[in-house]
């Protein structure tokens, strides 16, 4: 089918499913186990739905002390074990294999304690990422990183993939957000990282575990910071006629010393197919689109908006608009935040995340559109400017196995670049599978090396969703 | 205080690797120093040898447009900070100086500041230097020279060890080369004053601060002492008419504390870095000093332990869940027990920063750590140095 490779399945394991799927209903009952092929077909992939494969049993385990038993007890059977938060992975983190056991968070999803003196919430992690803020919402707090994906992702997905969002630009991402974790090893061994309070003591682990993909064990509760909300927010909108000078324009403003909570960028192609889901009054005549926003108080507000534009005015947008009501500035993040959906309704597309220094953006984006006709497939870019993370959406036809090849081909000289100017492969969906072995281009055998022994001491046995992140060859040999 | 000689003093990265590989094939443990400014911080080691990153110096990226700063690991934080003042830019989370703390004399560097995670008073609004750190290289006890992170601002490609690293005070690798983001300076700085509050209502002010809409940048509690009356600091920063603006509305806000006044750029600047250079703690001379982390409003309760057991000075920060408790009475553990006991029922973690020799060998000098935890932290240290060379018990008997 498709060109990425997966690690040897274990026929044994399968071999063993009765048995494990008894052993499962033994601890959950079998209202949480999944065991019909029909409804672990739900649980076959991810967002990167070009790749699919039937887990061996799904749980649904309701608290910390049953995902501990069931850890405990998969790890003696030779299962596979992959969490899954709401399955919206772009990098297929989620994606199971036929000798592995789905578990899934969805019903640890309770707001345990909210703490407004100290800043912080508790959450269990299968709670979506927006209902942290619609819970604290009513006293003017959020919960800072907001991925497009918020309405569905969970908490614990955001943990794995430590994943950012539009507004991260002043915020960060996940990492900087969370103060505590409960994790649960395979061997069952439940462990607390960190509290409530700054700097966790000894080794910074809660950085380690952020981040690791679900590999190194099963999150089950989170502390997370919650913040006072500016008192308002605008988003405007500038269009240009090129990517340079939109490029420029951005480099003017954040070197002017001024942060916007957002700088969003969309090309032409991008521009046309949100406008149309949309109808946010996007300008359809502009090769770039930046939508900037500025939050504080009405004055705060006003005066960093004349600024912005008093810095854009020498880079000539050609459009140049403040949003004048709450409804306007719904509608222009509507469209953004639909960005990938409404992409969606008009073709398959892959959806690259490489970083890049944001001086190379014009040179980056005529690299990508010439390579993407390479192959003979279109590109549309919708992105965070504002810290260079780029989201080409290479299009292709999901049902034409020679156009997926092509698009994955792309996809990964795209990366290439990203990685030659002083980039990275990945700025928020994670490695996954999608580019396990697009490593290498990043980091040397060395590192990998040093990466990998942190994985063996989580998990000695290479069992918590093994198939990603590191490229298969050079892995331990107990990994296979 | 000075380190163990002989010292090595790597020229460059691959001076350092060889140093450590030749270490490592000895079995030589090894002091490892930037400009050894904090060696009083930790467990007294055994080391036979030394290692200084005084020579691997110099800033090898610098592009302000773009927020990032990368220097070799021994540069001293001072030609950072004036490099990046001419660009009137900074490091974020304003790193303080512990040289008046520890009486020490040398240069602080950069890569001291990334492996003790050192943050001043701003770390309450934009984060830790761990934070900030983007990307590092670093030589493992194995002599494996090992990159993480990067330059640009969004990265998760593979484990995070730019975290993992910050922190770990060179046990697990010498850092080679640290790169951080940086922040604009603000136009300018204002500082809102407090007077007589006790520490609960302190604390309270802080947070209903802190929890304001306002941009709080400091937020910090200095108790009466010595005829001094207390003095409760709230900052802001930006461009001076929103400062003006928030600093009214905080004003407002914070009514029912009593009167306030206010400070003047000038005065906010000599008055933070004061805060964070930690001039109120008094003469730190035969003081042991405790960093005490806390949620906020656990602060107080901690601090009142400490005085109801011995006589001690005490400073706040991070708006109450930093304390910092400097005492020459505390007895022979300096006060663990009691500080311990105290945090233990409320969750936290305390570190005897400061102390003699014989109480940093008596007492758990890093926050003792649960049982699953400090395995899982042997066995790292395991992989990252296995040979136990890089300041062998610095944190923790046997890490
Ligand atoms: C339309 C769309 C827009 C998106 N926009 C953004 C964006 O703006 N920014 C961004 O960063 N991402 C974005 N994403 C990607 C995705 O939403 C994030 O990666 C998200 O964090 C995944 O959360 P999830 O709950 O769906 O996790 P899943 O997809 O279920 O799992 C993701 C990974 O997390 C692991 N995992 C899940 N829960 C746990 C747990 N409790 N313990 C341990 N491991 C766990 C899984 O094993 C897997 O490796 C977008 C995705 C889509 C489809």
């Amino acid at each position: 089918m498709t060109h990425i490779a997966m690690p040897a399945i274990d026929e044994a394991v399968i071999g063993r499913r009765d048995e494990i799927v008894a052993g499962l209903v033994a601890i959950l009952g079998a209202e949480h186990v999944i065991a019909t092929e029909d409804e672990r077909r739900a649980y076959e992939t991810d967002a990167l739905t070009a790749y699919r494969a039937v887990p061996l049993a799904v749980v649904l385990p309701g608290s910390t002390e049953e995902v501990s038993k069931v850890l405990a007890f998969l790890n003696g059977t030779g299962a596979k074990v992959i969490a899954r938060g709401a399955g919206t992975s772009l990098s297929g983190g989620a994606l199971p294999s036929e000798d592995a056991v789905v578990l899934g968070l969805a019903r640890l999803n309770r707001i345990v304690d909210i703490d407004y003196a100290n800043r912080v919430a508790r959450v269990q992690t299968g709670v979506t990422n927006v209902n942290i803020t619609n819970a604290v919402a009513g006293q003017g707090f959020f919960y800072a990183p907001d991925p497009s994906s918020q309405l569905a992702c969970t908490i614990g997905g955001n943990i794995a993939m430590n994943s950012g969002g539009a507004h991260c630009l002043k915020y960060g991402v996940t990492t900087n957000n969370i103060l505590g974790l409960r994790m649960v090893m395979l061997d069952g061994t439940i462990v607390d990282i960190g509290g409530s309070e700054c700097d966790a003591a000894g080794y910074d682990l809660l950085g380690l575990v952020i981040g690791s993909e679900g590999q190194l064990g099963v999150v089950t509760e989170a502390t997370v910071r919650i913040l006072r909300a500016a008192e308002g927010a605008r988003p405007m909108l500038m269009g240009f006629d090129s990517a340079e000078s939109a490029g420029a324009c951005v480099a003017a403003i954040i070197g002017s010393g001024i942060i916007p909570v957002a700088i969003e960028y969309m090309d032409r192609p991008a521009i046309k197919v949100c406008e149309a889901f949309a109808h946010a009054g996007y300008p359809l005549d502009v090769e770039a689109l930046l939508i900037i926003e500025v939050e504080g108080s009405e004055a705060e507000i006003a005066d960093l908006i004349a600024r912005i534009t008093g810095i854009a005015e020498a880079f000539k947008p050609s459009t140049l608009r403040i949003s004048q009501s709450a409804t306007e500035s719904a509608a222009i993040w509507k469209g953004r935040k639909s960005a990938f959906g409404a992409m969606g309704r008009i073709a398959d597309y892959m959806c690259m995340d490489g970083v890049i220094p944001t001086s190379r953006l014009p040179e980056v984006l005529s690299r990508i559109t010439a390579i993407c006709e390479g192959y003979g497939l279109a590109v549309a870019n919708i992105f965070h400017a504002g810290d260079g993370n780029l989201h080409p959406l290479v299009l292709y036809d999901m049902n034409d196995p020679d156009q997926l090849e092509k698009a994955e081909l792309a996809g990964g000289d795209i990366l290439k670049v990203c990685v030659e100017v002083g980039g990275c492969l990945t700025g928020e969906h994670g490695v996954g599978i999608e580019k396990r072995e697009l490593m290498s281009e990043q980091f040397t055998q060395v590192d990998l090396d040093q990466q990998m022994q942190v994985k063996s001491v989580f998990d000695p046995g290479w069992k918590l969703n093994p198939a990603k992140v590191f490229p298969l060859e050079g892995r331990p040999a107990v990994s296979a | 205080m000075s380190i163990a000689a002989p010292v090595t003093t790597p020229d460059d990265e691959a001076q350092l690797v060889e140093a450590v590989a030749d270490a490592g094939a000895r079995t030589v443990p090894l002091a490892i120093a930037g400009g050894a400014t904090r060696l009083g911080l930790g467990r007294p080691m055994q080391t036979a040898e030394s290692l200084s990153t005084a020579n691997l110096t110099g800033i090898t990226l610098y592009e302000p447009a773009e927020l990032v700063i990368s220097a070799r690991a021994g540069t001293p934080l001072a030609e950072i900070e004036t490099t990046l003042a001419a660009q009137n830019q900074r490091l974020g989370f304003e790193p303080v100086d512990h040289r008046r703390l520890f009486g020490s004399q040398g240069t602080p560097t950069i890569g001291a500041v990334a492996a003790a995670n050192v943050s001043g008073p701003r770390r309450i609004q934009v984060g830790a230097a761990r934070d900030s750190l983007i990307g590092l290289r670093a030589v493992t006890g194995a002599g494996a020279l090992i990159k993480s992170g990067g330059r640009v601002m969004k990265n998760v490609t593979g484990y995070d060890l730019v975290k993992f690293l910050a922190g770990s005070y060179g046990t697990l690798s010498v850092l080679s080369e640290v790169t951080f983001k940086v922040q604009p300076s603000p136009e300018t700085e204002v500082t809102l004053v407090l007077n007589g509050l006790d520490d609960d209502r302190a604390v309270e002010a802080l947070s209903t601060a802190l929890g304001s809409p306002f941009s709080v940048t400091g937020a910090a509690h200095l108790p009466a002492g010595d005829g001094d009356v207390a003095r409760t600091l709230i900052r802001l920063e930006g461009f001076a008419d929103s400062v003006d603006e928030r600093m009214k509305d905080l004003v407002a806000l914070l009514a029912p504390y009593g009167a306030t006044e206010s400070l003047d750029a000038d005065a906010t600047r000599t008055l933070w870095r004061a805060v964070g250079d930690l001039e109120a703690l008094g003469a730190p001379d035969d003081a042991a000093v405790w960093k005490v982390s806390v949620k906020p409003s656990d602060g107080p309760a901690i601090a009142a332990a400490a005085r109801a057991a011995f006589a001690c000075r005490v400073v706040y920060d991070w708006g109450g869940g930093l304390v910092w408790i400097a005492t020459e009475t505390g007895g022979f553990d300096a006060g663990a027990a009691v500080i311990r006991d105290a945090i233990a029922p409320l969750g936290g973690h305390a570190t005897l920063v400061k102390a003699s020799d014989a109480v940093r060998l008596a007492t758990d000098v890093f926050q003792p750590l649960a049982p699953p935890l400090m395995d899982l932290t042997r066995k790292l240290k395991a992989r990252f140095d296995p040979a136990g060379i890089l300041n062998p018990g610095r944190m923790y008997a046997g890490v």
